[in-house]
Formats: structure tokens, C-alpha cells, sequence
């Protein structure tokens, strides 16, 4: 079983005419690595009109330990990339977890309690399903050239690039880069080729991973267990895919065997204790452990690190794969503006500014749910189970239950927004993604504000109470979408979420955070925040 | 910044000396330390405020 599941996509090598070239081709965007998170920067990019070169070491996908939970907001980056609707049709969606100590339910918790979202809390979904729909995706655009069977063996930073050696099946050349993304993953060749410094802490506890295929009723909810009579004294965790595979996920305590712990038949017998009497085949097992640590810098020059290549985070709280596509979203509209000539490079430094910022909330959050699910000595696992055990009957211990903070997007604070200059109340809050909300178009079809706000800086404006023909004048490079013109907020739900009055009015970034908002609409400041939201 | 109080509070410190030892009176070790675990937990959301949670850590830490 320790043998990989067999690939399911293929994608063959092609000879690139660079190969042929007597000094290296240069490019202004190469991508190091065709993961989800290397293929959401290339779609991104080449969908603001930069083109773009992937190379992937590989000739597959599907190989290997993957993520399966896909969290709102990578859903929402990944709908307006072109693929969030066929991705949650084929997913499990879900937004109920529950936690159990021993065999008893401490609590449940619904992720997602308000309605009017476009996009679910969560799918679960095989990662090798989200990266295919990414390669279609890519594959659909002329300005992507993904090349299988690249490997980068060496990478020499100029002052103005980068300069990539790359194994092919065909030997070696040469490639050149204006920027180079390493979204190469947790084993970043470009990292070591670097020599750059990955630290942090490594946690001893083991974990078995398994996905069976099995016929079974039970809910399709987050499932995770303290110290579960089927698992004496560890943690379990259940979670349903689609295609009748399970994702079962078990505690194995620091001391096990890595690889005797995969032999199918122990496997099997642990397997049973959780399943019985369902009947099941094993699909792929692994056993793992996991560190917390990242780089000390993101950004290196004109080498910059996106996804797990810049930082890891245990697999508690889907953190892994959701913040690395929203590290993707975040720097290339960013990429593509500087190559535009809109931005300086004090925009690429914002990317390390907010993405640290996050994954320092990732770490974070994991180091505490690892530190919760695996204590460390007796007196931790006394105080843990001292949680546990008070959780049934008081509340301030069941929010300290700790098996997993889920991800939800950080809210940057950042140079890139204007400060408020009059208060607002709502859910929306300034360097965080726009709370979703429906609308109506004008022919009352409906339609979500995240569909309303895609492509370049967005400018949102409330008009005055359902007066009709209220726009506001054009602003140069900034449409806008006026709100009771455009589209109706039939729901009143713009109005809460958002805090608006007539008048209001919202700058959007390009990824769909909001950088400024006024009462009023002027001009003037609206130009000003963009020239701030640029770094210019 | 709130700050925790080590003036005494009660009007009769002695029951309340009584009371904690009555709690882990019969215990063993683990058990006692068990229990104090949880009284921890109660005593310090009832206190509310990470601060004065703080500083009284670092006064049993001083104390030892």
C-alpha cells in the first residue's frame, strides 16, 4: 500500500521550440509547478493578459497524500477563474461538523449559518478532480503553456530575473524569467536550489491516512473524534468524497511505525473497528506527520514564493491547499498590474506583506489545534481532557474544543487600504474578500455580488433610495456598478452585509477585497484609494 | 489594563480554604489534579479576562 494510487490524468511532453534556442528564451512569467496553487496563479494571470509558462516535473496527476476540503473562498477565487460551479456540482458540499469525546456528541457546528452565499462553506473533493478541472481550464487559454516533464535542476537569480536550468526528456536547456513563481510545494526544488531557510516546528506525532471506497449512509459532515472507543485513546477524523470514497483520518501517537503501520492487513484491522459492519476497499494509505514553519520571505527579488513552496501547516483546518490559491489570487492581479506598468514594486512587496500575514494566522491556528489534539505530556493531556469533559456542560468549554479552526480568509491589514473616514457596521470589513450577497439584475435574474465585482478595481455605489437614472459620473479605468441601477438588492442584504446607505460607496480590489469605502461618492477619493491600492 | 487582585475577598477565608480542601479530600494525586485542572478552566472563563489570567499564572509560577 505504500505504493502511490496510479495516476489518473496524463499529460504528455511536448518539445518546446525554446529547447532549440541558442540562448535562452525569455519569458515574463514562469511558474514552477502544476498543483493546484501553481495552475490558480497561471489561470489568474493569463486571464489579466500575461502570459505564462508552467513546468511540472511530473507527466500526472493524481498521485500521492491530497487535499480534499475546499474552503468558500478558494471557491469563489476558483468560480471567477471559470471552474467553481463544475467544481461544487461535483463535490460533496457540506457545512455541519461534529465532535465527539469518546462515543458521546459533544456539539455540532454549522460553518455557514447565513444564507445568500453563491458559493458553500465547503466541498470535499479528490484533489487530483480540482486539478484536472485547472488543466482544462488552463489548457482553454492561449496565453498558458504548461510543459510536463520539466524539471528545474538549477536556478540562477539575475538582477532582473531569473535563469532556469530544466531537465526534459530530451536532456537540458535553458529558460529565462522576468519573474519566477515557485508554487513547487512543500518539497520546493526552487527553495533548496535557493538554498533558502525553511524553519519552524515539527510535530512527532503520527498520523494514518486512508481513503476507502464504501456503500454507506452516513451524514456527509465533518466527523472528529477525542479518544473514540474504536480508536482507544487517540483522535479520529471522517470525512465523506464523492465517488463513495472516505477520507478516514487517525491519531497513531508519536512512537508508531511508519511503515508497519501501512500494511494493508493493519490497516484493515483498524479500519474495521471505525467502519464495522460496512464493507470497504482501501483506495490509498499513507502515514504522516507534519510541520508548521515558513519562510522567512516571500518575496526574493524578482524569485517569489507561493503555496506550500512558502509555508506548511498540518492538515487540521484545510489551511494547506485554500491559503496557497489565495496566496495565487493575491499576487497576480498584483504581477499583472506591475508588468501593466500600473504598480511598483512596492505592490510585489504588499503580496509578502498580506500572505505573511496569513499564513502567520495558519500556523497559528494549526500549532493550536495540533497542541490541543496531541498533547505532549500528562499534565497537557490533563488539562486537555479537563476541556473535554466540562464541554457537555458549559459553553466556554465547548469553544475551546479545539479539532480544527476551518479556514476562513484572513483579513489583511495592509497599506493598500484608505482608512474609514465614517464608521460602518455589516460584515464587511476592509482588507477582507466582500461578504457574498444576492442580487437581482434588471430583468430579475439573479445574480451574486462576487459575479458583479471580477476583472480589474470595481467601484460599487448605492444610489438613492430606488431612484431611477442616479449613476455617478464615469471614473477613468474604474467601472462601476451601481447598486438600485445595475443590479437590486431585493434582500436588503447588500444593505446589512455591507452597511449601506444611499450614497455609500465601496472600492473593490481586483481579488475582491475591499480597500475603501465612503458615504458619499467623490471622485477624487475614489482615484486616490486606487493609487494607494496599487502602491503608487 | 485590569489587574488582578490579591487583597483578600472573602469575608470568611476559612470556608473558602474548607471548600477547596473538602473538594480533594479522598483523592488521589491524579484525581485531585484532574479536578484542579477543571476548577482551573471554570475559574479562569469566570474571570473572563486574559490579562488578570496572566498575571495570575505568573504568581502561581512565582509562588512555587
Amino acid at each position: 500500500m505504500s505504493e502511490p494510487r496510479k495516476s489518473v490524468y496524463r499529460y504528455e511532453y511536448r518539445r518546446s521550440p525554446d529547447q532549440d534556442a541558442g540562448t535562452p528564451v525569455r519569458r515574463p512569467v514562469v511558474i514552477v509547478g502544476a498543483g493546484p496553487v501553481g495552475l490558480a496563479a497561471a489561470i489568474d494571470l493569463a486571464l489579466r493578459d500575461v502570459p505564462v509558462v508552467v513546468l511540472d516535473d511530473a507527466d500526472r496527476i493524481g498521485e500521492g497524500s491530497r487535499g480534499i476540503c475546499w474552503s468558500k473562498r478558494t471557491l469563489e477565487i476558483l468560480d471567477r477563474l471559470g471552474i467553481g460551479e463544475r467544481l461544487v456540482a461535483h463535490g460533496v458540499t457540506w457545512k455541519l461538523g461534529k465532535v465527539f469525546y469518546g462515543d458521546e456528541l459533544l456539539f455540532s457546528f454549522d460553518l455557514l449559518p447565513e444564507a445568500g452565499h453563491k458559493m458553500p462553506a465547503f466541498i470535499n473533493l479528490q484533489q487530483f478532480y480540482l486539478e484536472k478541472a485547472l488543466v482544462d481550464r488552463a489548457l482553454e487559454l492561449k496565453n498558458v503553456e504548461l510543459r510536463w516533464s520539466n524539471r528545474v535542476v538549477g536556478v540562477d537569480r539575475l538582477n532582473d530575473g531569473a535563469r532556469l536550468s530544466i531537465e526534459t526528456p530530451d536532456g537540458r536547456y535553458r529558460l529565462d524569467a522576468d519573474w519566477l513563481i515557485a508554487a513547487d510545494g512543500a518539497r520546493s526544488s526552487v527553495r533548496s536550489l535557493l538554498g533558502l531557510d525553511f524553519a519552524g516546528v515539527t510535530f512527532a506525532d503520527k498520523f494514518l491516512i486512508a481513503d476507502v471506497r464504501m456503500a454507506a449512509d452516513f451524514p456527509t459532515e465533518r466527523r472528529f473524534w477525542f479518544a473514540p472507543t474504536f480508536h482507544a485513546g487517540q483522535s479520529a477524523l471522517m470525512h465523506r468524497q464523492p465517488d463513495d470514497i472516505w477520507r478516514i483520518d487517525l491519531q497513531l501517537g508519536p512512537e508508531a511505525d511508519a511503515l508497519a503501520e501501512q500494511e494493508p492487513e493493519r490497516v484493515r484491522a483498524r479500519l474495521q473497528k471505525v467502519l464495522a459492519p460496512h464493507d470497504f476497499e482501501l483506495e490509498w494509505v499513507s502515514v504522516y506527520t507534519f510541520n508548521c514553519r515558513r519562510l522567512d520571505r516571500f518575496v526574493h527579488d524578482r524569485v517569489i514564493f507561493i503555496g506550500d513552496a512558502a509555508h506548511q501547516v498540518s492538515p487540521f483546518g484545510a489551511r494547506g491547499a485554500n491559503s496557497g490559491i489565495q496566496d495565487a489570487e493575491n499576487l497576480a492581479w498584483k504581477l499583472a498590474a506591475l508588468l501593466r506598468g500600473e504598480g511598483s514594486s512596492a505592490l510585489i512587496d504588499s503580496y509578502e506583506v498580506e500572505r505573511v500575514q496569513a499564513a502567520d494566522e495558519n500556523i497559528g491556528h494549526s500549532t493550536r489545534s495540533t497542541e490541543f489534539m496531541s498533547p505532549r505530556s500528562n499534565a497537557e493531556l490533563r488539562l486537555r481532557d479537563a476541556v473535554l469533559a466540562l464541554a457537555p456542560k458549559a459553553e466556554f468549554a465547548r469553544r475551546m474544543v479545539n479539532s480544527g479552526r476551518l479556514s476562513l480568509p484572513s483579513v489583511y491589514d495592509t497599506p493598500l487600504s484608505t482608512a474609514d473616514s465614517a464608521p460602518f457596521a455589516g460584515t464587511a470589513r476592509l482588507g477582507a474578500p466582500l461578504p457574498d450577497v444576492p442580487l437581482a439584475r434588471r430583468d430579475g435574474t439573479p445574480v451574486h455580488l462576487l459575479e458583479c465585482v471580477r476583472g480589474g478595481f470595481q467601484a460599487i455605489y448605492v444610489n438613492g433610495a430606488g431612484t431611477n437614472g442616479d449613476r455617478p459620473p464615469q471614473i477613468n479605468g474604474i467601472p462601476t456598478t451601481v447598486i438600485g441601477e445595475d443590479v437590486f438588492d431585493r434582500e436588503g442584504l447588500f444593505a446589512q452585509r455591507l452597511d449601506a446607505t444611499p450614497g455609500s460607496t465601496y472600492l473593490v480590489r481586483p481579488d475582491q477585497h475591499l480597500c475603501a469605502r465612503w458615504r458619499t461618492f467623490d471622485a477624487g477619493a475614489i482615484a486616490s484609494a486606487r493609487r494607494r491600492a496599487l502602491a503608487q | 489594563m485590569a489587574k488582578l487582585t490579591t487583597a483578600s475577598q472573602f469575608t470568611d477565608p476559612d470556608a473558602a480554604y474548607r471548600a477547596l480542601l473538602e473538594a480533594r479530600r479522598n483523592l488521589s494525586d491524579e484525581e485531585a489534579a484532574k479536578l484542579d485542572s477543571r476548577l482551573a478552566l471554570i475559574l479562569a472563563n469566570h474571570i473572563g479576562d486574559l490579562e488578570v489570567l496572566r498575571q495570575a499564572i505568573a504568581l502561581a509560577q512565582q509562588a512555587g
